[in-house]
């Protein structure tokens, strides 16, 4: 592994990094908050309105200072509190204290009082040698222990340094004093070699400019990790009051100065002008006075200077854009994901390409290149590149039927042939699976990469997903699923390609998939490149990896080996963890006193249905968190909407959010139905919980695993069995073992959103994947309401054990409340075989309106179920790995065959089976 | 014997893991926390775990031997807290040299018994290292504990400067090898800290021992709690010249990966990581497994991100003792090489 090489930059920071590096051109440092430079800033921080003068820091910041410089010294200031006061209040304002801060202050504890109040890297303004070395060294001593970069002012004991000669010969004396003496990094001093007023009317002053880049120039070749700083705005200090004039001197002058090697300057970032657009007259003009280059230079100016007036700057119009060539609105349409004018500006690029095809293989994937290297390099994020799919989808939906109509002309012609176009991917959630928001995001993320994506959908059997494969000929297949029963057909699925001696290499991803199963249990069963992709945005990069030609052979010999590492590693650390005996473990049950406690009494027992539950008030208890990590976009709600990375995209998209959630309450595109139902129940000491169905009057016995890894002392070994209270005296028949009342009771809910279907049919039609998939997230979290609306009201109402509780939606997503509602299939109970015991206690397919696929999904697939407990020990835990002993039992208790329930488990399996 | 500096160019070395996790299985009472000698102390001490340096010295010299045992190369000091700010709690201002010297002395004298006996020290290490463990204060320089008046501090740079003065002299003196700056989310409290390191050894005329700077990133958001990116923050403490810059607390393994990597890149220095053992479930416990933790850390140092690994909260001997049998057969990641042109 080679070292990495660091280079000798000048690194500052605020909250964020500032490096200078050699192509930073020039840095701005924002001059306006300074008080013997603005009278305004002065008159605020004088009146003690501190607040206010944060408005004159923000407007710097926002007109593109990169650093900040603060400067308190006046006479009639106390300077030590006005810089303390001030800075710590702009600490506490990020899109301020974002930039370094450069302190400014002639005064020695004013300085240092600043740079007790900053955590990032300052620049101290300045220190020099005015007053001795002696206190220049121990000046700088200081500021090296808060760790500042310094500049020093070419200044010494005999005065400011006013010539060229004198100018260098400080600035390197005080150089050699600071880094071999003070042990100062050279990248971490910054020359002032002192910027004076030219054009005053006085002759020696006419060459300050040509001086100070000329000392620039040579101290850059002398010191080259040193930087050069100034204020700019002395040099045009006689034109005080007109404006124009000054910005064309600061920008003439900052040219040269530039050039020469000038890093940084002290400006009015707000006001700085563009060398290439000044006038030309008064550019000439400037130059002439810069350059010091004829001697009426100095009365041209000034004559001319009364002529100008503040020119008015136009506000760039947002619709600018529509003014450049087509291909540029296409990728400004791309980037942006406008499809306002995409009609026609499809229609007017097919008119001016030979071919349709060509506006996709030009503009269009020219934009979508664009969108994708944005997208690489964290510049735009998931929802953006969903819209620019859009506008992509769009425009390539006008053309194709030109571009089918070519084809037949060319068929017709004797010269059509099979085109070889864009690689194409297979995409498919697997058997028994009907989650596929991922699957969906990673068919976008593909599809804006310029692949042809062929999406099977949900539920698909491996037999379509290879046939389609083949027919199709596709280079890569990508299988999606979300619950554990998906990871065994993807198993089959890798199986079933070794067999028909496909080429195609296997793509893995969906949220209960992982490298280490893919690595196990995928990879072994075909040959020819299994490869587990994280998240939509790694899927660009395998995909390109496989598809060259090139890099594929090194990335499936690389991935081979990390897999075979993972399981060797698989294989020999399974035994690290101690088990207890499957005994031992009931043993160590969770201890509850049962007998100073009174179960509560439901207010009902039998089910209850909720059909058509309010849309409205599910919306009060909707948890947004997951619905940003649906879309990639990483924070806490509702601080990710502040977020400075995504902020700005978050909160576009959840104003989308919710302007279609109103669009479907308003105009009922979906419904709400739930059910709750509450049994008489004991548990027997063990892991059954029997359960009385007085409908059926049947006896209905659930079964629980319980945790078997050794504890620490006190911890219990969990099982749901544990928070139901034992039945006094069992009866030894399994099928009645009621001998008397049961004492205490058990729940159980499910909660589905129903409709979705036609409105996620019309957004296909209409190429929108953006709001496809929002609906999706929606739905999904509107189920997930639902669910924590109902266990509320179970627990006020319905069970009524909490009657008094009072929780915010935050305590609720936190699960602050008394009582757990694990779900089947979930880290405490996941075999999802016991999905069928649970739905048939609240009556099946008919009450609930969800049905249960072969490997136990629900559908519609925004559906969650669960079982409640009241018990307030109650408690969410993760079963872990369990052992044979276990299985068998459990396989007893449930009269199933071993090998069966031993595939249901075997995500927890400890041995292997 | 080596120094830290050569043990660290040829190998990953390992840090140990939590104190608080293991204090907890001792379920000490408060009188366990009193002793004997502040049997009578106004106000509660249970919680005071630095205390335990004093009261209950056996404990704490008890867990490090275990993270010694599990193949930590570096262990720290049980002085999280310990110095007069954070101690204003217990009333304990005036106690704060004399726990850090003690604390420094149990640790020393834990990794010389460990090594006396050749029963512990089965691996044949060679040495082992006391970091003094500097905690990032119960107050913040950089923001105000009062939301109606941002620009209030509840404590002066001078007030954090001089508590860790105090805390760093009891720690070297008690004989320590390392400072270790950790879990800093606000970084103005790491600076105030690394100006009492300089100054003291300044003061006392001494060599400076090895400073490992560590800062803790909050959330996903990337940032301190102070609200600076990583590279700003280790832009804003570069100055220490510290041997390694690095991040623990907050987030588990996975949560860290990818400011690791970056820290990876940008730092000048050696790198150092020891997450939490996952993120904390429900009940707020860490239920990460050793091998899980291991896992990340082992991908860390294939992949060349890291130089020191171990673990924060809720990581146990058995995470360290996994952590350390991933990390051995990788080859540590090389020190940067410094340009001195542009």
């Amino acid at each position: 592994m080679p070292a990495n090489t660091i280079k000798p930059y000048l690194r500052l920071s605020g909250l964020e990094p500032l490096v200078i590096r050699p192509e930073t051109n020039f840095v701005n440092v924002g001059e306006r908050t300074n008080v013997t430079g603005s009278k305004k800033f002065a008159r605020l921080i004088r009146e003690n309105k501190y607040e206010e003068a944060l408005s004159v820091a923000r407007q710097q910041v926002e007109s593109g200072a990169q650093v900040l410089d603060v400067n308190m010294d006046d006479a009639l200031l106390d300077g030590v509190k006005a810089m303390t006061t001030y800075l710590n209040l702009l600490q506490s304002e990020p899109d301020i204290a974002k930039i370094p801060i450069m302190i400014d202050s002639s005064k020695f504890e004013i300085i240092e009082a600043g740079l007790k109040c900053v955590q990032g890297k300052c620049i101290v303004n300045s220190i020099s040698m005015k007053e001795g070395v002696e206190k220049f060294i121990r000046e700088a001593k200081i500021c090296k222990l808060y760790g500042a970069s310094v500049v020093v002012m070419a200044f010494d004991e005999q005065g400011q340094a006013d010539t060229l000669q004198r100018r260098v010969d400080i600035c390197e004396r005080a150089y050699k004093i600071l880094t071999e003496e003070v042990g100062f990094d050279p990248q971490d001093i910054i020359f002032d070699p002192n910027i004076f007023a030219v054009a005053t009317g006085i002759e020696e002053h006419n060459n300050y400019a040509l001086d100070f880049i000329e000392a620039t120039r040579i101290i850059k070749q002398k010191m080259p990790l040193a930087k050069i700083s100034g204020g700019v705005s002395n040099i045009s200090f006689s034109f005080r009051g007109n404006e124009p004039v000054r910005e064309a001197m600061h920008a003439v002058f900052l040219y040269h100065a530039i050039k020469a090697g000038m890093d940084m300057g002290i400006v009015n970032a707000g006001q700085l002008a563009v060398y290439d657009e000044i006038e030309p007259q008064l550019r000439e003009l400037c130059e002439d006075v810069i350059q010091n280059r004829r001697e009426d230079a100095t009365d041209r100016l000034i004559q001319f200077a009364e002529t100008v007036k503040a020119k008015d700057k136009n506000e760039v119009k947002n619709e600018a854009w529509r003014s450049n060539s087509v291909e540029e609105r296409l990728k400004h349409a791309l980037i942006n994901g406008i499809t306002d004018y995409i009609d026609q500006d499809t229609e007017e690029a097919r008119q001016k390409y030979p071919k349709p095809l060509d506006v996709i293989e030009g503009p269009l994937m020219d934009g979508m290149n664009v969108v994708g290297d944005l997208f690489g390099s964290g510049k735009m994020f998931l929802p953006q590149v969903v819209k620019s799919a859009r506008v992509m989808k769009k425009s390539v939906a006008i053309l194709t039927p030109y571009i089918e109509a070519e084809k037949e002309k060319l068929r017709a012609a004797g010269e059509g042939q099979a085109t070889s176009g864009a690689a194409r991917i297979l995409l498919a959630t697997v058997k028994g699976d009907v989650h596929d928001i991922g699957k969906n995001i990673v068919g976008v993320v593909l599809g804006c990469n310029g692949y042809d994506i062929i999406d099977l959908g949900v539920m698909v059997p491996a037999d379509k997903i290879l046939e389609t494969a083949q027919k199709e000929n596709v280079d890569i297949i990508g299988l999606s699923g979300l619950i554990t029963p998906s990871l065994d057909e993807m198993v089959h699925v890798a199986h079933e390609m070794k067999r028909r001696n496909m080429k195609q290499p296997l793509l893995i991803g969906g949220a209960t998939t992982s490298r280490m199963h893919t690595a196990v249990k995928i990879a072994p069963q075909y040959d020819n490149g299994v490869v587990h992709v994280l998240d939509a945005s790694r899927s660009v990069t395998v995909a390109g990896s496989l598809l060259s030609k090139e890099q594929k052979p090194d990335f499936l010999a690389t991935i081979g080996k990390e897999y075979q590492k993972l399981r060797d590693d698989f294989g020999s650390k399974k035994t690290a963890k101690q088990y207890l005996s499957f005994e031992q473990a009931q043993e160590n049950r969770v201890a509850i006193d049962w007998n100073n406690y009174t179960p509560p009494v439901p207010t009902f027992t039998g089910t209850r249905i909720f059909d058509n539950y309010d849309l409205n008030e599910l919306t009060n208890y909707i948890d947004w968190g997951p619905f940003f990590i649906a879309w990639e976009l990483h924070g806490k709600f509702p601080a990710i909407l502040q977020d400075e990375k995504v902020g700005k995209e978050a909160t576009k998209l959840f104003q989308d959010a919710n302007e279609l959630l109103k669009k479907i309450i308003a105009e009922k595109w979906l419904t709400a139905r739930g059910v709750v139902g509450f049994w008489q129940a004991n548990s027997n000491g063990k892991d059954s919980v029997f359960v009385y169905d007085e409908t059926r009057k049947e006896t209905v016995r659930l079964e629980h695993l319980r945790q078997q890894n050794k504890k620490a002392a006190g911890q219990p070994n969990f099982s749901l069995a544990d928070f139901v209270k034992p039945a006094a005296k069992l009866s030894q028949h399994t099928s009645s073992p009621f001998t008397g009342e049961a004492t205490d009771y058990m729940g159980a809910f499910a909660v589905t959103i129903q409709g979705i279907e036609p409105h996620i049919k019309k957004f296909i039609e209409n190429h929108d994947d953006y709001n496809k998939i929002m609906l999706q997230v929606l739905a999904d979290r509107l189920a997930e309401a639902f669910a924590e609306l109902l266990h509320e009201r179970v627990r006020k109402e319905f069970w009524g054990y909490a009657k008094d509780e009072h929780f915010t939606n935050e305590e609720l997503i936190k699960e602050s409340y008394s009582g757990i509602r694990p779900a089947p299939g979930y880290p405490a109970c996941p075999d999802h075989t016991e999905k069928h015991k649970l739905f048939n206690l609240l009556g099946g397919e008919q009450a609930t309106g969800i049905t249960l696929t072969e490997s136990l999904a629900m559908y519609p697939a925004s559906s969650i179920c669960g079982w409640y407990f009241a018990h307030p020990q109650s408690q969410y835990f993760g079963l872990g790995k369990i052992q044979k002993d276990q299985v068998t039992d459990y396989a007893n208790r449930k009269n199933m065959p071993l090998e069966e329930v031993e595939r249901w488990l075997r995500p927890v399996l400890e041995y292997d089976a | 014997m080596k120094t830290i500096q050569q043990c660290l160019q040829e190998r990953i070395l390992v840090i140990d893991g939590a104190m608080g996790t293991m204090i907890q299985r001792h379920k000490l009472t408060e009188a366990d926390y009193r002793g004997e000698r502040f049997k009578d102390w106004a106000g509660d001490l249970k919680g005071n775990n630095d205390l335990l340096c004093l009261t209950q010295p056996d404990i704490i010299k008890g867990i490090h031997k275990l993270y010694l045992e599990a193949g930590a190369d570096i262990i720290e000091t049980n002085t999280f807290n310990a110095q007069r700010i954070s101690l204003a709690d217990y009333h304990m201002e005036p106690l704060a040299y004399e726990l850090n010297f003690a604390a420094a002395k149990i640790a020393k004298e834990a990794v010389q018994e460990f090594f006396a006996d050749p029963a512990t020290n089965k691996g044949g290490r060679e040495r082992a290292f006391v970091a003094g463990a500097i905690g990032p204060l119960n107050k913040t320089l950089s923001l105000s504990p009062d939301v109606n008046n941002p620009g209030f501090r509840a404590l002066t740079f001078d007030e954090a400067m001089s508590a860790y003065y105090e805390q760093v002299k009891g720690l070297v003196e008690g004989g320590v090898d390392l400072l270790l700056i950790e879990t800093i989310f606000d970084t103005l409290n790491a600076k105030a800290a690394i100006y009492a390191i300089k100054k003291y050894f300044s003061d006392e005329a001494k060599p400076e021992l090895p400073i490992m700077i560590s800062g803790t990133i909050t959330d996903a958001s990337g940032r301190t709690l102070s609200g600076q990116t990583l590279e700003a923050f280790y832009t804003s403490v570069m100055h220490a010249k510290p041997l390694s810059i690095g991040l623990n607390c907050a987030l588990g393994a996975s949560e860290m990966r990818p400011h690791i990597e970056e820290l990876s890149q940008i730092a000048a220095c050696y790198t150092s990581a020891y997450p939490n053992a996952g993120l904390p479930n429900a009940m707020g416990e860490y239920d990460e497994q050793p091998e899980q933790t291991a896992h990340f850390l082992e991908e860390w140092a294939r992949e060349g991100f890291v130089n020191i690994v171990g673990g924060c909260c809720g990581t146990t001997p058995d995470h360290i003792k996994h952590i350390a049998d991933h990390v051995r057969q990788f080859k540590p990641r090389p020190l940067p090489v410094l340009e001195t042109a542009l």
